[in-house]
């Protein structure tokens, strides 16, 4: 039984499609993270499971049962949203039991679910207080707790970090990994951030366009990325793409670029299908913290390219070289010096590239 | 050379300290003069209600009374006793009220709910539907008088005070409907779905949860249409005479039907009285709405 299983969900405003033929299934106690750049369709995804859009085409089934037409209130969902959407002129003991008051849940069993809730999030100080009178931190405690209390089946947040400062953001996004190392609950969580994405999720989907471009696991989306698209998303400075051809002699593959004589052996690469590589139009896909100063293990590929420009962000520096005429950004610690405009030897580590057709952008 | 630098920005400074201060103090003789101005009129009125029409007679508009002499605003108020042709304002005054208070509460809730519905659940072509209300608000009132009084009239309702609230009902509901769906829209509309969410239907969320943060803009609606539909004439003198008349109406009849002397003090006691009820509303709303303004708003 999948907690949460969506099949072949399509989706559009007038004639904007917005989603595209998602299907998605979440198992019991996962952490699905939607990941995209705005406008990728994941908040109305999210509006969707919620019940809170029309579907065009599709089902979303809940514990095996479809609920594609009911009602938002008897979908066993909550959430959490990105202005938290208290309710202005309820204090928070209002707001938290407000669901459960409209369910006709009784007296007793309401007072029992605010005391345990509003201790469990650390709000049972706050309690007679308005929204207007909280922080943004407490804002947002009183959010989940409101969620919490009508003990879901699914969690659904939507960019719920987004409106808080740097600081309390990070804080905050320990505080949900925790509740959700301690409730164990299904949750989908809607952000555009990915290190949000990364530390939150047990899964990730990326969507663009309305189509969901990979859903993985955190290491594999970083790891493998099965696109160009997913490559560039993830990772700050995203993943180097160079683009140039494969060349195949004697059983024995290695990757040129254009107008250069530099061959890059690529013979430990796992391919997908071993077949037709032989100039293949591609792209070599090497993020920046797999580019080294030093040789670090036995296969690093040793290459000598132009240091150009030189950003200093405190704990690390990022270097953009000159690889026959493309650029390449590497990550190094700000200890090591690099000269400006000379020749700099680097050493690529082959174990953690990637290739992507040229023509479909798809993983090889 | 960097002395005269410095000399000759000291000059400036001294410059841009004279030209402030002369402008300031321009700006308070122009401010000085434009209130006189416009508490002129007032000033005028009150004094001459208080004058016996002897004193009218022999000094000029700006003389001040003798002494404090409500007379006028009693006769204005009651009348004076005698039967026929004999017209004050207590019975109007009743009629204004009778009417005012149920066309004010009626607008108002209906435009507070057609707000509500066109920013919170939207639906095909309400934005036309919008667009037809807007259009309401450019309709110049003599426009609709004929088709107004044939309407009364099918509906019987025609010289009655029923009948004008209905008629400053209708005419109101794009003004208040406006305003409502202005404020609405800066209410997230996640407030919405969560409550959808917790199980509140339509007008749950609507009583509970936007009606209670909307307390500013029913205030400015309540000053608007008050104002409006207490200072209006022309739907007043149209639909109704006689002893159904509002206010504004008997005024007119009073000034312009007194047979024998113009009565200058006890028409202007009346004018006065005519204007206290939108007065006393600015001053106890706009407390209101201060305080509407600070306290209502929880920002995302």
């Amino acid at each position: 039984m999948k907690t949460l299983k969506i099949e072949e969900l399509s989706k559009n405003f007038g004639s904007t499609e917005v989603l595209r033929k998602i299907n998605l299934e979440i198992d019991e106690g996962n952490f699905l993270v939607l990941l995209g750049p705005s406008g990728c369709g994941k908040s109305t995804l999210l509006n969707i499971i919620a019940g809170l859009e029309t579907i065009n085409e599709g089902n979303v089934h809940i514990d095996d049962y479809n609920v594609s037409k009911v009602e938002p209130k008897d979908r066993n969902i909550a959430m959490v949203f990105q202005s938290y959407a208290l309710y202005p002129s309820m204090n928070v003991r209002e707001n938290m039991i407000f669901g459960l008051k409209q369910a006709k849940v009784s007296k007793e069993k309401i007072e029992e679910q605010l005391e345990k809730v509003s201790k469990f999030l650390q709000v049972d100080a706050l309690l007679e207080r308005k929204p207007s009178q909280l922080s943004g931190g407490q804002r947002q405690r009183v959010a989940i707790g409101r969620a919490l209390v009508r003990e879901p089946r699914i969690f659904l947040f939507d960019e719920p970090l987004s409106n808080l400062d740097a600081k309390l953001r990070v804080e905050m996004r320990r505080e949900i990994k925790k509740l959700h190392q301690q409730l164990k609950t299904t949750v989908v969580y809607v952000t555009h951030d990915q290190t949000e994405a990364m530390s939150l999720g047990t899964n990730i989907a990326i969507m663009n366009h309305g189509v969901i471009q990979q859903n993985d696991t955190p290491e594999n989306i970083y790891n493998k990325p099965s696109n160009t698209f997913v490559a560039d998303f993830i990772g700050s400075p995203s993943m180097n793409l160079i683009k140039g051809n494969l060349k195949e002699s004697s059983n024995k593959v290695s990757f040129v670029t254009h107008g250069s004589n530099i061959e890059i052996p690529i013979n430990g690469y796992g391919f997908k299908e071993k077949s037709n590589l032989d100039n293949k139009e591609v792209f070599f896909g090497i993020r920046p913290e797999h580019i080294f100063f030093k040789k670090s293990n036995e296969e690093d590929f040793e290459i000598n390219l132009r240091a150009d420009l030189s950003e200093y962000v405190g704990h690390e520096q990022i270097m953009t070289f000159n690889f026959e005429n493309q650029e390449v950004l590497a990550k190094f610690p700000s200890t090591v010096k690099i000269d400006l405009s000379k020749n700099t030897k680097l050493f690529f580590d082959l174990t953690q590239i990637s290739l992507f057709d040229a023509k479909t952008e798809e993983r090889i | 050379m960097q002395d005269k630098i410095h000399s000759s920005y000291k000059q400036l400074e001294q410059k841009s300290k004279y030209t402030n201060l002369f402008l300031r103090w321009f700006l308070y003789l122009v401010l000085v003069v434009f209130a006189f101005y416009f508490i002129f009129p007032l000033y005028v009125m009150v004094v001459t209600s208080l004058k016996t029409m002897e004193e009218i007679r022999q000094g000029t508009l700006l003389t001040w009374p003798s002494g404090l002499n409500f007379d006028s605003w009693l006769v204005a108020w009651g009348g004076r006793g005698y039967g026929a042709g004999d017209t004050f304002l207590k019975p109007y005054f009743w009629n204004s009220i009778k009417m005012v208070v149920p066309a004010v509460f009626f607008s108002t809730f209906i435009g507070a709910m057609a707000g509500y519905v066109l920013t919170k659940w939207r639906f095909k072509g309400d934005k036309w539907v919008f667009l037809f209300l807007l259009f309401g608000c450019f309709i110049p009132y003599q426009a609709i008088l004929l088709p107004m009084a044939r309407t009364l009239g099918v509906l019987g309702i025609s010289n009655s005070v029923i009948g004008l609230v209905l008629v400053h009902t209708v005419y109101g509901i794009p003004f208040t409907t406006l305003f409502f769906r202005n404020f609405y829209v800066s209410i997230p509309s996640e407030l919405v779905k969560a409550a959808r969410i917790d199980g509140a239907g339509f007008f749950k969320i609507f009583f509970k949860i936007l009606l209670p943060v909307s307390t500013p803009i029913i205030v400015v609606t309540i000053i608007w249409q008050f104002t409006q539909i207490w200072n209006d004439f022309l739907f007043g003198s149209t639909f109704s005479f006689g002893e159904a008349a509002p206010i504004q109406v008997a005024l007119n009849n009073m000034v312009l039907s007194s047979t024998s002397v113009k009565e200058y003090n006890v028409d202007m006691a009346s004018a006065i009285i005519a204007g206290i009820p939108t007065l006393i509303v600015y001053v106890l709303a706009g407390k209101y709405f201060i305080r509407g303004l600070t306290s209502g708003a929880v920002k995302g």
